[in-house]
This record gives structure tokens, sequence and C-alpha cells, in this order.
């Protein structure tokens, strides 16, 4: 789950790390009043979505009056955003962030993410703030420092101040430096964090070390022990039929192409999407309805697949093991009396009891494409496009 | 003798009379496991399944014997139950359950260190379908019937993609030594190298088909593990050549998220370790059969 630019702020804040002064706002009278509250004669505008390279897109606009803040923030309110994460479609601004200007003197980044080849926490850190990750891991592989926590004890102060020391802080500044790395560190550990990434990490003129643009992004698996967390999801920055999805246990990821497709199991889904793409289709989702396939999860596949309005066939593959395939089978015919299907189906039933989940549907009044093999389904799916 | 579990191994159900674990332990007690009982705490002295019920695994080992579990619990107390199986002195522990916090995972592996290699639980999973050595025994939620016996190790992330390569290979009538899924968690208790490793000092097999995805280090360290230490030829099949960069698909695992981790990267790695591709996943079967024809 990820959650706003300004949540992240204000999380690692209560974790003792120092971010500008600022406010949320809706509206661009707010916006004119918060600016006044903040104080300071110039503001940063930033609209608040789910994504990253927010400046390039123009998402971020510095003013230098509080008349400037409510016209930038009327500009953005409601504006949808493309940025190079977000698709074409872009995400929509529903809320503004408006912060004190800051006097930079040095931007830094740091990052922390789940390592999985040592199964520890890795901060990356570099003096090369400002540029993505990925960019400076390309251009400055030699700024980029690293160091492991072990999650049993957590971050050990040593740890930060290497990676202070590392980054060329001030001695002055490195007592400070280490706090912020370790603010970072807890709140990644303790609010079970699957990434925050602080860029930039910067040293102002006035040598305040301050996080100016954070990212978090948090454990799915671990939201039932963190409603605080749970609380800061925001539907309108996800697909709404990714939401829809999500909200009725489906696993599903919106994709590009036109073949509709319901699977069981996440890998089988893979795999499926895979030979449509080598049969010369692109699928229009993944879709996962669980291991069991029960009717109910079935149900509401069809009801997902049929809202998105490219999708020209629907592949419906089931691998049936203890759930068989003629209780499968009897699940698809329900779930067909109840939605009406107004593209080619295709369906593959393989595994346990495979002759009477076919027979079964054969003897139904569904209009179906029948398939034995995950190369005859994704052949005989391309096929129905045309 | 068959790698991680025997026809006779001793298995608890943790988890013994939930919904869930009711329902498995039933259809691996149809299959022919040694299942000699399990734990639900609170439910201890009662009989459930003709078996008896214990308070804590530490008294199930005592007084049965047992050296398997498998986890039917929900992902909030799993990691408390796989240390306690740890603690126990239980040697394999399988997790089924599905959304176990990744933090978790890491406290349990952590945790096993305590233990002096000889003592220390095998974990399998979590998010996965379990182990099984065909005609021996079953610790997992598979359909047995579609494992046929045989010399071919599976290893799987993937359970149903595991239960279709099962069954491409079963029409050939080719076999199967023993199947492991090891789950689609970014964190798990073994993975495709610990596995592997196994597999190539088990009599019983002479080939291994490895069923992996996109995301993490995991696929990659196996084939580089099999290119410097292994003879048995092993086979290979990435999922997710359409998946695209920076999404999850449906595992938890499996997002790339780093060079290396792609589906299309993966396979140009395997191949230079030696490792015969399948090239699509309705070849997997015909890909083991034509490898198994050249030893």
């Amino acid at each position: 789950m990820d959650i706003h630019e300004y949540q992240a702020k204000e999380i690692l804040q209560s974790f003792g790390v120092t971010i500008p002064r600022g406010g949320i706002v809706y509206s661009p009278e707010t916006a004119e009043n918060k600016a006044r509250e903040i104080g300071g004669s110039k503001w940063v505008v930033k609209a608040q979505i789910h994504s990253g390279a927010r400046g390039k897109a123009g998402g971020v606009i510095v003013c230098n009056s509080p008349l400037e803040v409510a016209q930038a923030t009327d500009k953005l309110l409601g504006k949808k955003l493309v940025t190079n994460q977000t698709g074409p479609e872009g995400k929509i601004v529903n809320r503004i962030y408006i912060e004190e200007a800051t006097d930079i003197e040095k931007e830094l980044y740091l990052g922390l993410v789940f390592d999985r080849a040592s199964e520890s926490i890795m901060v990356v850190a570099s003096t090369e703030g400002g540029m993505s990750v990925e960019e400076i891991a390309k251009e400055k592989p030699d700024s980029i420092i690293r160091s492991k926590i072990e999650v049993a004890v957590g971050i050990q102060s040593f740890q930060a101040r290497e990676l202070a020391f590392g980054l060329g802080i001030e001695p002055e500044l490195i007592r400070r430096a280490s706090e912020t790395i370790m603010g970072c560190a807890k709140a990644f550990s303790e609010l079970d964090a699957t990434m925050v990434e602080v860029n930039p990490l910067v040293i102002s003129k006035q040598k305040q070390i301050l996080a100016l643009d954070c990212k978090m992004s948090f454990d799915n698996n671990a939201m039932f022990r963190r409603d605080k967390v749970s609380e800061l999801r925001d539907k309108t920055q996800e697909d709404e039929k990714e939401v829809y999805a999500s909200d009725r246990g489906l696993n599903y990821v919106s994709l590009e192409g036109n073949i509709g497709n319901i699977i069981n199991g996440a890998g089988l889904a893979m795999a499926s999407m895979d030979m449509i793409k080598l049969a010369g289709g692109e699928p229009a989702n993944f879709l996962d309805v669980g291991g069991g396939a029960t009717p109910e999860k079935i149900v509401k596949a069809f009801r997902l697949i049929t809202m998105d309005k490219k999708v020209k066939v629907i592949l419906v593959n089931i691998f049936a093991g203890i759930n068989r395939c003629d209780w499968v089978a009897e699940g698809i015919v329900q779930a067909l009396e109840k939605i009406e299907i107004k593209v080619p189906l295709v369906i593959r039933l393989a595994g346990t009891n495979v002759e009477k989940g076919n027979k079964i549907l054969r003897d139904s009044k569904l209009n179906y494409i029948e398939a034995n093999t995950l190369e005859d389904a994704a052949n005989k799916a391309v096929a129905a496009l045309k | 003798m068959a790698v991680i579990i025997e026809k006779d191994t001793k298995i608890l159900i943790q988890g013994f009379t939930g919904k869930m674990g009711t329902f498995h332990a039933e259809e691996m007690i149809k299959y022919g496991s040694n299942v000699v009982g399990g734990v639900t705490p609170g439910k201890g002295g009662q009989k459930h399944l003709d078996r008896p019920v214990f308070n804590t695994v530490k008294d199930a080992v005592k007084h049965t014997g047992a050296t398997a579990s498998i986890l039917f619990v929900p992902p909030a107390f799993a990691a408390d139950s796989a240390m306690e199986a740890a603690d126990a002195g239980i040697k394999t522990c399988v997790a089924i359950v599905d959304g176990i916090p990744s933090h978790d995972m890491i406290r349990i592996k952590r945790y096993m260190r305590r233990y002096s290699r000889n003592e220390k639980m095998t974990l399998v999973g979590p998010n996965c379908a379990g182990i099984i050595s065909p005609g021996k025994s079953m610790l997992g939620i598979m359909p047995g019937h579609i494992y046929k016996e045989g010399r071919v190790g599976i290893i799987s992330r993937s359970g149903t993609l595991g239960y279709e390569a099962a069954e491409q290979m079963k029409n050939l009538g080719i076999g199967i030594s023993t199947s492991v899924g090891i789950g689609g968690d970014p964190i798990n208790g073994s993975s495709f190298r610990d596995i592997i490793e196994k597999f190539e000092t088990d009599d019983e097999t002479d080939a291994i088909l490895m069923i992996g995805e996109i995301g993490g280090p995991q696929e990659v360290a196996a084939g580089e593990f099999a290119k410097e230490n292994m003879k048995k030829p092993v086979i290979g099949y990435i999922a997710g050549l359409t998946a695209p960069k920076g999404r999850v698909m449906g595992h938890a695992g499996a997002i790339v998220s780093a060079y290396g981790e792609s589906a299309i990267e993966k396979v140009e790695i395997l191949k230079e370790c030696g490792v015969t591709i399948s090239k699509n996943p309705s070849v997997m079967g015909d890909t083991v059969k034509s490898v198994l024809e050249k030893i």
C-alpha cells in the first residue's frame, strides 16, 4: 500500500525526522490562509498523488505570495497529472500540500527497502540527492553507500553514524543526521513498511537536516495490525477495477491488452498470460481468483472483467485440484446465469474430474469455446478476436 | 529414501480442529500420510478425526514422536506457530498460509538460527502447496492423484502451475520423486537453492524441474548453485513474461524491482548456468521428457 508524501512526512516527523513547515488543503481559499499561517515569503505548492517525478509533470509550483499559492492550488486541484510512473491515464489531484520553501545547501538520497537476498532491511544512501535511485545507480554508482539492518535488533547508532560520515556530512551535523537515519529505520520496522524513501534529504543553508520529499509503502499482509496506516489508504489514487478486486479478495492488475482472463493461482495466471502473448495476443489483465476458485469468486471475477470495456475475448483457465472441475463448472454456469457476456468466451478446465466438468459446460446453455491445453486455450482466445 | 518426508514420517496438524485444518488433514489421511495428531491450544485432551489433540507442540511431540508439522493457522499467528514447532524439535514444517507479514518471516528465520545445523527445522512456505512424495506421503494441500510416482523432482513457487506441470508429466508417463512448493512470498522458509541441493543428493531423483517466476534473486541463485555443484540436469520455467515492472502479480514476491528479476533476464541467466529452459508453460512436460531421454 502506498501513501501520500504529506502522510509519509507526518509519520517520519513522529519518529524524530525534521520536515519543513506545511499543511494540507483541499481548496484554493484555504490554501491562501494556509500559506499565511505557515508564514515566510516563499512557498511550494505540491500536488499529492501516488507517484514520483511530479515536478517534471508540473505538479510542484514555487510561489511568492499567498495569492499565487491560491492560484497554483486552483490550477492543480482536480487535474489529472501524468508522470512517467502513472501511465497515460494519469492520477487525479484531490489534495494539495503547501510547504515553506527551503534554502537548499546540499541534496542527499536516503532509501530503505527489504533486501531479498540477505533477508534484511537495506539502507541505501547517496550524495546525489534529487535523482532517482535507478539514475544514481547508473550514473554515479560510486556515490552509493549501503548498510544492512538486522531485523531482530533494529538499526544501531554506529550504523547511522557510518552512513552520515559516509555522506560527507560535517561533524557538527552528524548527530542530527544519525537521528534522522535512525528515525526512518524505526518507522520502517515499527510500521511494517516495505519502502521508505527520502529524496531529497537536504541540508539547508540554516544547517537543518530536512526531509524534503518522502515516499512510503507498506506490507499489505501486515495491515491487520496497522490500523492507523490502513486509514491512510487513498482509493482515488488506485485503478477503479483494482480497488473493486482488492475489496473482494481477488488479485487483479489492469493491463493494456484486450484478452480478459480469469485464472486460479498467481503462477498459472502469469503462465497463461505468457501463452496469450506467445499466441500473438495481449492480456487485458492479471486475475487470480485463488487456488480454490470458489463459485462466489468466479461470479465476482466475471463482474470485474465485464467492467473492463477494452476486453474483446474472455479466457477462463482453471486447474482444479481438490476443488474438482465439476464443481468449478457448476460455478461458471451459475455465474453466467447472473452476468451477461457479450464477447467470445474460451474455457479451459484441467485437473480433477475434467471430463465431468466439460460435460456440465457442454450440457448447459452456455455459448463458449472449449479448450484442452494451455496452448490450445491461448490460440483459441487469440483466434476469437478476429 | 525420499527428500524431506518418508512414508512413515509422523505428522502433526497445527490448527487441527479448524475448518481448513480438518479438511486438509482428512485429505492427507486419505492419501496415506501418517497423521498422528494435532495441536489446538485449549482443546488438548480431545480427539479429532480419531487422533489426539494437544495444547502445545511440545506435548504433541512428546506423546507422538512427530517430526513434521503443517500449519493451518491464520496469518497473524503463523510466525508464533512456526517458532513453536522449531522449539519443540519438529524437523520439517510446512506453512500453507498466505498473508504472513514479511517482517514476521524474517523474525522466524532469525529465530531458527539459534539451533545448530542438525537440530534446525526445515521450513517450507509460506503461501505454498506443500510437499508430496507420490505413493509415500503428502504434507500439503495438493490433489495427490495427479502426481505419478517416479524420479523427477519438482520445485515450484506456484501451487496450480506446479499441478499443471505434474499433470503434463503424468500424461507423458513421467513420474515424480518429490514435489516441493516453496511459495510465492518475498521471504520464504526454503529457497530454490535449499531444495535443489537436497535433490542433488537424493538417490531417488534423476532430474529437477524448477518452476519460478518474476521477482527476487532465488531462481538465479539456484542456477548458479547448479552450475557449480550439480551433476543432475535441471529444467526451468519462469512465469511472468508479460508482467509489467513494479507491479505485484498476485504473489507478494512476484514483482520486478531490480536487474535480473524479470522473466527474460532470469531465463538468460539460467541458460548460461546450463539449465534447460521450457520455452513456454505448455511444454514443461515435453522439456523434462527430452532431457530425461539424454541421460
